[in-house]
């Protein structure tokens, strides 16, 4: 019996969310009485396979395909549920990104599992297994019973922090069968924002809306969010409207964040907007209306135009980061 | 051309969420109900790409009670060509995946569309299933869907960018942001035919249920805001490092 955890890697490099992932998996593994084991898929050097021992990891199995090179969801999810048969894994565990989502579907599928999506803390109970997720879009908990002999979790990101415990842990290959036919829908060009801190990541967001008037103004929101180590999103109308790109959109039919600090400016905070934005840990709302409903959500307010209070707020978040 | 198109019966984006009965079932009174804002983008997307190649019939599938008829019909008001409502209660997805994959072999459909999620149960993952039961190609949160000259023409949401997908019929793609803007509102003659459109009752197939809920929970009553003057932002510096701690 063991834990499995798909530690995904990015051009051979793990993130932030896959050590809150392993420390997770972890906690569960320790409930449970068994070892965690993590499987990676492609070129990883030692070094950072190595990493996965500092948060409980005993073991990391790589896998090595040519019929992997692309990220294909059938194909990826055949090569998992092999290693999580192999290893006997009681559960396996995904990051409740775009890729950890369907992969963990297709997966619980493949293993006659039950999968629970987007769990955001520790089972209350381990038996019967009992885990708390997001449910109406965020206006809401739930608490799902998983009655499976196999479980699959996706952990929503930046909902668990990463716990340190380290371990000697053993690097090896792993090998899966692939057939042709999970390679049915192939990848023909990828078009990848380098370098640039995913939203769902940042545990800082500076976020903007429609009373911004326009993309020229978006400076002074970038600006504070590099001052503050994060990145910047918008309301869905900025979006529509190509003010800015669309994987900037948060809420309800756009992304579903959770930072430590969430600063919106200019923005209304409409229903479907907060649904996407209130598990942040604090948030700011900068608005010229005193009624805007966004003052209902947010723990600190500003009453006052955006093209006064942002530069000033800048400066003086400036002059706190020099110290 | 044959598509299925997967519809889910959910509470209006804008519903205030509240629980009966030791909070264990939803509280349905004075609840809205609306397709799923991912499916009616959907539906729209798939309507003018219909309009542009022609051939094409849009089946729309729900798995509910009679309950969701009322939306099963805006769906065929709006273009859809026919409806099938599999009876039962929907409470779990792999339940929902099981019946849809049912569906889908008694009909020689060439693709399977499902939304991003529902707005309810938030799972992201009955799209997946399906095509896993299937043994179908997947296209997850499809942003650019097309077809042309008989091809699927996709883009897709990748986690930091987007990629050109090719994929050969069947498929299963689900619906993500992008795939269309407005949703499409359907006018007087679409209401009037939609009520002579087919809308077939079939029976559920037996599928072990393996998750439900015990328990719902509401977020907790924030505290009130704490405003601060707009000429003193260090003040709200001071806040954020100090009370906060999250500088
Ligand atoms: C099915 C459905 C799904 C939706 N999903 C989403 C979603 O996922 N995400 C989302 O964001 N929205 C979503 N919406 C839209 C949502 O209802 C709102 O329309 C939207 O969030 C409003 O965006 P906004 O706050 O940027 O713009 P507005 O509502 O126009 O608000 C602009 C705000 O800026 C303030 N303002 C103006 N000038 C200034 C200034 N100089 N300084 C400071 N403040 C100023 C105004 O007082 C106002 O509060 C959805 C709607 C529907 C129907
Ligand atoms: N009861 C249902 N009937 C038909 N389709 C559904 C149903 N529930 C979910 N779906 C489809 O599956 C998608 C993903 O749902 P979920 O996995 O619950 O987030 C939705 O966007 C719908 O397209």
């Amino acid at each position: 019996m063991s834990v499995l955890t798909y530690t995904e890697n990015w051009d051979g490099k793990f993130k932030k969310s896959t050590y809150e992932l392993l420390s997770y998996a972890n906690e569960i593994a320790k409930k449970a009485g068994t070892e965690l084991i993590a499987l990676t898929i492609g070129e990883v050097d030692n070094e950072e396979l190595k990493s996965l021992g500092n948060y409980g990891a005993s073991k990391v199995l790589v896998v090595k395909n040519e019929k992997l090179n692309d990220f294909i969801a059938k194909s990826y999810s055949s090569a998992i549920s092999q290693v999580a048969q192999a290893q006997d894994a009681k559960f396996v565990i995904f990051a409740n990104n775009v890729s950890g989502r369907a992969l963990a579907a297709r997966t619980s599928v493949k293993l006659d599992g039950g999968f629970v999506p987007g769990v955001m803390q520790l089972p209350s109970s381990i038996e019967p297994f009992v885990v708390r997720k997001k449910a109406y879009s965020g206006k809401a908990f739930a608490d799902f019973e998983l009655n499976s002999d196999i479980k699959v979790l996706s952990l929503n990101q930046n909902s668990f922090k990463i716990i340190e415990d380290a371990k000697e842990i053993a690097i090896e290959e792993a090998s899966v069968e692939i057939k042709d036919t999970d390679l049915g829908a192939k990848p023909q060009s990828v078009e990848k924002a380098s370098g640039k801190l995913l939203i769902t990541e940042a545990e800082t967001l500076v976020s903007a809306g429609r009373g911004l008037k326009g993309p020229e103004n978006w400076g002074m929101v970038e600006e504070m969010a590099e001052i503050l180590g994060g990145t910047t999103c918008c309301s869905r109308p900025v979006a529509d409207l190509e003010w800015r790109p669309h994987e900037e959109h948060v809420g309800q039919t756009g992304k579903v964040v959770a930072p430590n600090l969430y600063i919106a400016i200019g923005i209304s905070g409409a229903i479907q907007h907060l649904a996407g934005v209130n598990s942040s840990k604090v948030m700011v709302a900068i608005n010229t209306d005193e009624e805007a409903p966004f003052f209902e959500a947010a723990d600190y307010g500003i009453i006052g135009d955006a093209f006064k209070v942002v530069p000033k707020l800048n400066e003086a978040l400036k002059k706190f980061k020099a110290g | 051309m044959k598509v299925l198109l997967c519809i889910s019966h959910v509470p209006d984006t804008t519903s205030k969420i509240r629980f009966t009965d030791n909070d264990t079932a939803f509280d349905k009174t004075d609840i809205q109900y609306i397709i799923g804002p991912h499916e009616e983008l959907a539906l729209t997307r798939l309507l003018e790409v219909k309009e542009a190649i022609g051939g094409m019939t849009i089946t729309v599938v729900n798995v509910g009670l009679k309950e969701t008829e009322p939306t099963i019909r805006k769906a065929l008001a709006v273009g859809a060509d026919d409806a099938i409502r599999v009876e039962a209660d929907p409470t779990d997805a792999l339940f929902v995946a099981k019946q849809i994959a049912e569906v889908y072999k008694q009909g020689n459909y060439d693709l399977v569309v499902t939304g991003k999620e529902t707005i309810d149960y938030n799972g992201a993952q009955v799209g997946e299933m399906i095509a896993e039961l299937l043994d179908l190609p997947s296209v997850t949160s499809t942003s650019h869907f097309d077809i042309k000259d008989g091809k699927a023409q996709l883009e897709r949401e990748i986690d930091g960018g987007k990629e050109v997908i090719e994929v050969d019929f069947p498929f299963v793609a689900t619906s993500g942001k992008g795939f269309a803007l407005e949703p499409r509102i359907p006018n007087m003659r679409g209401i009037m035919q939609a009520r002579r459109k087919p809308l077939a009752v079939v029976q559920a197939v037996n599928q072990e249920i393996k998750t439900k809920t015990n328990q719902f929970y509401l977020p907790e009553v924030k505290g009130a805001c704490t405003f601060v003057d707009a000429e003193n932002v260090e003040e709200l510096v001071r806040l954020l490092h100090e009370e906060a701690k999250v500088l």
